[in-house]
């Protein structure tokens, strides 16, 4: 056993690093650096530099664009990334449907789709939840009739994440109400300026503009958009799911948190001497620091088994669970640790370009908002007790 | 021991409850926002004709002679409706430290205008360095003739963009944090050489940042005694406290019925999610918390206005730290239950997470308050 990287690994860990550091635009470093909002721009000319470069899909195989990196490799190359404040990737088009494709695509759909989504000339969104098919998902409603050489879509998609960007958007939708429900269930692509579709937005209450109602009436979709087989959209999107549970643990991402709760902790004051002297308040941060190694060497022993050729089972499911919990409690420990400064509401300040100077500290304007919005993280994604179920279903078999 | 309401107590909570269900739609409340001032004179004026303004006053000076519990019950109405009016800043606060350092003349003077809806009080009790210690005041007071010249700077006064009248901490002697040394002024608010930046807070309400430059005030705009307000401060803040706690017990028990109703009515898997024996165990935990909170509001409110400060010190800290905790909990997990939907602004849930927030921080929140009981 062995908890250090090969030479090879530091080798390329220094290689990420450097592309990183030259590569990142300073003003969407800056932005995800200080928990700004970033616009569709921001992601984009992050993820074209990654394109040129030949790492926009690491988890892809080689033939359909991948870099053809191992595990470790993988893991490298997401936490470097986190570390030098990159963007995280929007998963929907490289972690969602991409591989979704690549397993169960037609050729035609392969062809067509993924160099696409490689090169983000696409932007994709999820379409899952419904208004009355949230945890319960397999209960969803959206009707795809197949009509000749199309199907007619029915139906709306709710929480659907930067729908307002999107081209497309890959849905579950109903093709038969008879039988098991999972078995009406087919994986549909269609694409957002057919006819029909219709986008509102959601306003959550940080303030925010990031999720979308998304309604289809009597949308034409060619029948060729219809990934593999009529019925069989269930065991897809739980391939998916598979898929989107790599990663989601955000360990990197977290300990950069961390490092800026402990500047602002530095900077702020208690008792007239500096927060971060305060044996409470610090005695908090050790413990978030402490789950997030536990969080971290749970993620390298399943980094480890799927480098030995073991797929990850249900049990990354608690990768999901950790991950988004320390997220939220280290969103509020930054809350706690600016007092009142937390109270100003500056939207202009969530933005960059504001010429004026925030009220209170540099740091403070986006915390408060980080911690409302962030409490989305054990909602999405199948919710954190949904995830527990399936631990306890799945793993302790009870 | 009673801690039934008295027939007094009841007629307020009736028709504050009755002000909170018919008159102040969420809708309302929302485009208030948009407003200047942030909130709406229409609705002072009602809570002045309704004797809400002076309910722990005096009748002698306009009041209505009622106590702490008055002032719960009316807090816990405004805090399910989230009202925005600066009850707790003018009201609790403003009124508290008039009557308790006021001179007779100041008493008669600006504490009839109070009840009567026409004089709005705040009170500067933060400093940018400051944090929850009160006693940490840089802002300065220097004698010149019989009067006072202020300079300094003070962090989140709420509703100072409305204030007549901001009671400002200044230094008077001593250094940055000595306890002796602090005097409290009453500065007019369109006082030259004050000078404000006003802005609206995550939670929906108005604060300023404020800056005295040579700020000139006379001799008798110092309230109460010279060098030693800082008792006074506390007390008049601990009653603040003990307003707030009540606040967040409002909005507790509206998370409480919200989210009942929703395990109830949602369904998902074909029956309600209340069927699920791990949501009502979480269910229960909300309700035990909500009970609990309650109780420690009551117990600060009969408290606060007592002859004993470190009996009224613990338990208005102790108060605070429950109801930090517990409104944390709650808040969370009524965004939880409700799931995505809970994430809305449109639903009032998201609101009255923010509101449960900011009142934690208020004054002090749970870590504050929990040394502050373990020191007493």
């Amino acid at each position: 056993m062995d908890l250090t990287f090969n030479r090879d690994e530091q080798a390329f860990r220094g290689e990420v690093r450097r592309f990183v550091a030259e590569r990142l635009p300073a003003d969407v470093k800056h932005k995800v650096e200080n928990g700004l909002r970033l616009e569709k721009d921001d992601y984009l000319r992050w993820q074209k530099a990654l394109y040129e470069k030949g790492w926009a899909a690491p988890g892809w195989p080689v033939e359909h664009g991948g870099p053809g990196w191992t595990p470790v490799q993988g893991y490298i190359f997401e936490q470097e990334c986190a570390l030098g404040d990159a963007p995280a990737v929007m998963p929907f088009g490289l972690n969602m449907v991409g591989p979704v494709i690549i397993e169960f695509g037609s050729e035609a759909q392969k062809a067509r789709f993924l160099p696409r989504i490689l090169s983000s000339e696409d932007w994709w969104c999820q379409g899952y939840s419904e208004p009355g098919a949230g945890s319960d998902l397999a209960s969803l409603k959206m009707s795809a009739v197949r009509a000749g050489d199309h199907y007619a879509v029915n139906g709306a998609k709710t929480w659907t994440t930067l729908a307002q960007y999107a081209d497309m958007i890959f849905c579950l939708v109903r093709t038969s109400a008879s039988g098991k429900k999972q078995e009406g269930i087919s994986f549909l692509l269609i694409d957002m300026k057919s006819p029909g579709v219709t986008v509102r937005p959601i306003v959550t209450f940080d303030g925010g503009q990031e999720i979308n109602e998304v309604f289809f009436e009597d949308v034409e979709v060619p029948a060729e958009n219809l990934v593999g087989e009529e019925g069989k959209g269930w065991t897809y999107a739980k391939f998916l799911l598979g898929h989107e549970r790599v990663g989601i643990a955000q360990v990197a991402r977290s300990k950069r948190q961390v490092e800026r709760l402990k500047k602002i902790a530095a900077a702020e004051f208690k008792d007239g001497r500096p927060l971060a002297d305060d044996p409470n308040f610090r005695a908090k941060i050790s413990t978030v620091e402490i789950d997030l190694l536990a969080l971290e060497h749970m993620e390298l022993r399943i980094l480890s088994d799927e480098t030995a050729g073991q797929a990850p089972g249900p049990e990354s499911s608690l990768l999901k669970i950790r991950g988004t919990e320390i997220q939220q409690e280290i969103t509020e420990l930054l809350v706690e640790a600016v007092g009142y400064y937390a109270a100003p509401y500056q939207p202009a300040f969530l933005r960059d370009g504001a010429n004026d100077e925030p009220v209170g500290p540099g740091y403070a304007p986006a915390l408060a908002p980080t911690y409302f919005n962030w409490r989305k993280a054990s909602i999405y994604g199948g919710s954190n007790e949904i995830q527990k179920n399936i631990i306890a279903k799945a793993v302790l078999g009870l | 021991m009673d801690l039934s309401y008295t027939n007094e107590q009841n007629l307020i909570r009736d028709s504050v409850q009755r002000f909170a269900r018919d008159s102040y739609p969420f809708d309302a409340r929302r485009r208030l926002g948009e407003t200047s001032e942030g909130f709406s004179r229409g609705t002072w004026k009602t809570f002045a004709e309704l004797g809400w303004l002076g309910v722990a006053l005096p009748e002698a000076y306009g009041g209505s002679g009622g106590s702490a519990v008055d002032v719960m019950i009316l807090m816990e109405a405004f805090g399910r409706a989230l009202v925005v009016e600066p009850y707790f800043t003018a009201a609790v606060l403003g009124g508290t430290a008039l009557l308790l350092g006021g001179s007779e003349a100041q008493k008669r003077s600006l504490l009839p205008r109070l009840a009567a809806g026409e004089l709005l009080p705040t009170l500067a009790f933060a400093e940018p360095q400051s944090r929850f210690d009160l006693g940490d005041v840089q802002t300065t007071a220097r004698q010149d003739g019989a009067g006072f010249v202020i300079d300094g700077a003070k962090s989140v006064v709420f509703h100072a963009v409305s204030a007549d009248i901001v009671i400002v901490p200044a230094r008077t002697s001593g250094e940055r944090r000595d306890e002796h040394g602090i005097s409290l002024f009453l500065v007019e608010g369109d006082a030259a050489g004050l000078t404000r930046r006003d802005y609206p807070t995550v939670d929906g309400h108005r604060a300023s940042e404020l800056k005295f430059e040579n700020v000139r005030v006379g001799g008798d705009a110092l309230l109460g005694a010279r060098d030693a307000a800082l008792p006074l401060i506390e007390t008049v803040v601990d009653h603040g406290t003990s307003a707030v706690c009540a606040e967040a017990v409002g909005i507790m028990a509206a998370l409480y019925e919200a989210t009942l109703e929703h395990l109830k009515t949602r369904e998902q898997f074909g029956q309600p999610i209340g069927r699920f024996q791990v949501l009502q165990h979480r269910m229960v935990d909300i309700f035990a918390m909500c009970e609990q909170a309650r109780s420690m509001a009551l117990m600060a409110a009969l408290t606060v206005g007592g002859p004993d400060p470190t009996a009224r010190r613990k338990a208005v800290s102790a108060a605070k730290n429950y109801i930090g905790r517990a409104g944390r909990f709650v808040s969370q997990q009524a965004v939880q239950l409700h799931g995505a939907m809970g994430m809305t602004d449109e639903l009032i849930i998201g609101h009255y997470f923010k509101r449960l927030t900011m009142i934690d921080t208020l004054f002090g929140n749970a870590d504050h308050h929990l040394e502050r009981f373990g020191r007493l």
